[in-house]
């Protein structure tokens, strides 16, 4: 009975959260038209459109980050004025350093090898027969959540001391070549590969998909005149799908890279940020929630937003740019 | 919609009472444990449901620590919570988020069914404010008698006698330890306990009360020592199964399982009596497995207990909250739970008879004759440290770091003066209101 009520919630919600908005919009536009002489028509029209989507981001994004940066000047209660010592404990913080490093790891790998990936499977998997499967297969992780994600990798991940029954898939692999089992969360060397492997492996697909539709944007007389030409495919790979997709591989990679300066799930599911496996979400998260120091975890958020902000700058000229373009 | 208005008209508040007197509600109840437990729990609130026609609502979560704050935060909070470490439920009543006892049992009352130590337990700047419900004993040592008598092995009595057994157990072929310290994003937590019971046993109650207070720095030589014995065990070679990377990932439920089969992977066990809930389901309690008290290290602080224990608060006020914390005081849901094994109550009023078996009654008998008894320091900590570095600082000892820098770290993170004066300020300004 319960589960009815809550489904047929969610089914309302869906209907007039789509249909609602279509409605608001049509009918703003109707009152408009009709109540408006023509001349200031012009000038409040695209402010209807505009409108509730500049008011919802003030209230979800504008006022949150301007109150966030705020309290991070306030005490762990949000009550006293404390000026920068959040900002002196986190950066003194014994093991902010190793947050930092970590990120910087994630960014790079993270990034660099989904799209490495997704674009080199994007191109070969243009000219296999059963395209649509396999772009299906690679994509699927996608549609698993970090935290749903984290879980099976536990599985894959985990440990038993050797003699025992290995449990997990890798240590499985490992001992029947072997070797011994590895603890592939708890060793400092490889954790954090390991929790960065998972990332890759449900953000390859979203590169994919994207790269995929941009080589096949890449119009085929060209490619033929290059081979005509004499161009081999590594060539033509290095020389016009490259170039010419370029756009689409910076729009994944700032996505990428944004998504994953916000990772948080994994490393909390996966190791609770132990073992030298912190990221600067994860601290965030426990410093405001855990430790419940408001201040502190403002702090945080305000140097993530810093680390954010030269990404956007970068995505937002460019965009600029290829309006030029046009 | 129309009734609702009338009422309002009317707006007396008998009638409001009336309505909800009528149609009695629900209480919901939000706690750490779930599973197995989780139906146990319910089991024992069911004379409560059918007495008052009041429904229960549990909700368990392995997240209890991140969500009751976040649940709060946002007014979506439960009417009562089920804490498993009076920590947090300290800085939360400090915070104000908590309705005080008194409105549902006076002291004297509540004297009736609890000891002292344990009321005191409970308060927060001299308010009461919650209940205790299951009690844990925490200084357990697990083994199998019959691997012990195969060996020819005694269940030691001083702490010395403990590393000698060890040792001549690693000369046998045999590994002595089990450890498991994973536990999710509460890894390192078992690993605490052992600290505890070391740092009582070795400097004496006192010392642990200035420890547990911040009376000394985390990183102060004794506490150090008390991390360097435990490494004594963690970081003998051959004395945990699976060495260092064995303890910091197998998950602490299944390490206790180790004890048992035809070849066991460890003969002892360290942990509290809810270990009992992970034995396999043959096992006779008393014949296939028995634990000896943790041995004393030194005489001065002979049969000393460390404890644990769930602790109910109220969120909300709500009559039917009320009325489920005075129930929860009532023996009654403790004996029933008591009865089904694998818990114990502080409740004095719990007949002994309930305990379904030797070992509960054991465990009940050391928690009333302990001589010293002390709170699990962790849960009484800040959080910042007692459900964060002080359990990532075990991870980060066992995986080699040393004593000095674990412990360094965790006191970095000790909430500084400054931030306790603002608290103290604040309850002053209370005051003078």
């Amino acid at each position: 009975m319960d589960n009815v009520s809550l489904i047929l919630k969610a089914l309302l919600a869906i209907a007039l959260g789509s249909v609602g908005i279509i409605g608001i919009f049509y009918g703003l536009n109707i009152l408009v038209e009709k109540a408006l002489p023509e001349r200031s028509r012009i000038k409040v029209l695209p402010w209807i459109y505009v409108g509730p989507s500049v008011l919802l981001l003030t209230i979800y994004l504008v006022i949150p980050t301007i109150r966030t940066f705020y309290l991070s000047f306030f005490d762990n209660r949000s009550e006293g004025f404390v000026g920068l010592q959040n900002y002196l404990f986190v950066l003194t913080a014994p093991d902010t350093l190793v947050t930092f490093r970590n990120n910087i790891l994630w960014l790079v790998l993270v990034t660099g090898l989904s799209v490495g990936l997704g674009l080199i499977i994007a191109v070969l998997i243009d000219r296999v027969k059963y395209e649509n499967l396999a772009k299906s297969l690679i994509f699927l992780p996608m549609a698993i959540s970090f935290v749903g994600a984290s879980v099976i990798w536990r599985f894959i991940y985990a440990y038993r001391p050797e003699g025992a029954p290995q449990i997990g898939l890798l240590n499985a692999i490992v001992t029947s070549l072997g070797f011994e089992p590895v603890g592939w969360l708890v060793n400092p060397a490889i954790n954090n590969f390991a929790l960065i492997a998972i990332m890759i492996w449900l953000q390859t697909g979203f590169c994919m998909v994207l790269l995929s539709s941009a080589v096949k944007g890449v119009p085929d007389d060209v490619l033929e005149a290059a081979r005509v030409d004499g161009a081999s495919e590594i060539q033509i790979f290095r020389r016009i799908i490259v170039p010419m997709i370029m756009p689409t591989v910076l729009v994944v990679s700032t996505t990428v890279i944004v998504l994953v300066l916000k990772v948080f799930d994994i490393v909390f599911v996966m190791t609770g940020g132990n073992l030298g496996t912190d990221v600067i979400a994860s601290r965030m998260i426990r410093e405001m929630f855990n430790f419940r120091n408001y201040g502190r975890g403002s702090a945080i958020a305000v140097i993530l937003l810093i680390a954010v902000i030269p990404v956007m700058v970068a995505n937002v000229r460019r965009f600029r740019q290829q309006e030029l373009d046009r | 919609m129309m009734l609702s208005l009338l009422g309002c008209a009317q707006g007396t508040t008998t009638t409001v009472e009336q309505a909800t007197a009528k149609r009695p509600g629900t209480v919901s109840v939000i706690g750490a444990i779930s599973g197995e437990q989780q139906a146990q729990l319910e089991a024992a609130l069911v004379p409560f449901e059918e007495e008052t026609g009041i429904e229960v609502v549990y909700e368990g979560t392995d997240a209890f620590t991140t969500l009751l704050p976040v649940r709060i935060d946002s007014n979506d909070a439960p009417d009562v919570a089920m804490f498993p470490q009076p920590g947090l439920m300290r800085s939360l009543a400090e915070e104000g988020a908590l309705v005080p006892l008194e409105a549902v049992l006076t002291r004297e009352e509540l004297a009736q069914y609890y000891p002292e130590s344990w009321i005191e337990l409970s308060e927060v700047d001299n308010e009461v404010y919650g209940i205790w419900y299951r009690a844990a004993v925490k200084s357990l040592v697990w083994y199998v008698p019959e691997e012990f008598k195969k060996g020819g092995y005694q269940p030691p009595e001083t702490w010395d006698e403990m590393l000698a057994l060890s040792d001549r157990m690693v000369a046998d072929g045999k590994t002595p330890w089990c450890l498991g310290l994973e536990s999710g994003n509460a890894s390192g937590w078992p690993g605490t306990d052992w600290v505890e019971e070391i740092v009582l046993r070795q400097s004496g109650p006192a010392y642990y009360d200035e420890w547990v207070e911040h009376g000394v720095p985390f990183n102060a030589p004794k506490v150090q020592a008390a991390f360097e014995t435990l490494g004594q065990i963690v970081r003998s070679p051959g004395y945990v199964w699976g060495g260092k990377t064995g303890a910091l990932s197998i998950p602490w439920g299944d390490s206790i399982g180790g004890l048992f089969g035809e070849n066991p992977n460890c003969l002892m066990h360290r942990q509290g009596n809810f270990a009992s809930g992970f034995f396999p389901d043959n096992v006779v309690p008393g014949e296939d497995i028995d634990f000896f008290p943790t041995p004393d290290i030194n005489p001065d602080y002979k049969n000393a207990l460390l404890v644990g224990g769930d602790i109910f608060a109220m969120v909300n006020d709500t009559p039917e909250a009320r009325q489920l914390m005075a129930y929860l005081a009532t023996p009654t849901p403790h004996e029933i739970w008591a009865a089904e094994g694998g818990f114990l109550s502080a409740n004095t009023q719990v007949d002994l008879n309930v305990y379904p078996d030797v070992i509960s009654r054991k465990e009940a008998a050391l928690l009333t004759e302990a001589e010293i008894v002390r709170f699990d320091g962790s849960d009484l900590m800040p959080g910042a440290v007692g459900t964060g570095t002080f359990w990532s600082g075990i991870m980060d000892f066992v995986a080699g770091t040393s004593a000095a820098d674990a412990t360094e770290k965790i006191e970095f993170y000790w909430p500084d003066a400054s931030e306790q004066e603002t608290l103290e300020q604040e309850s002053l300004e209370q005051e003078t209101l």
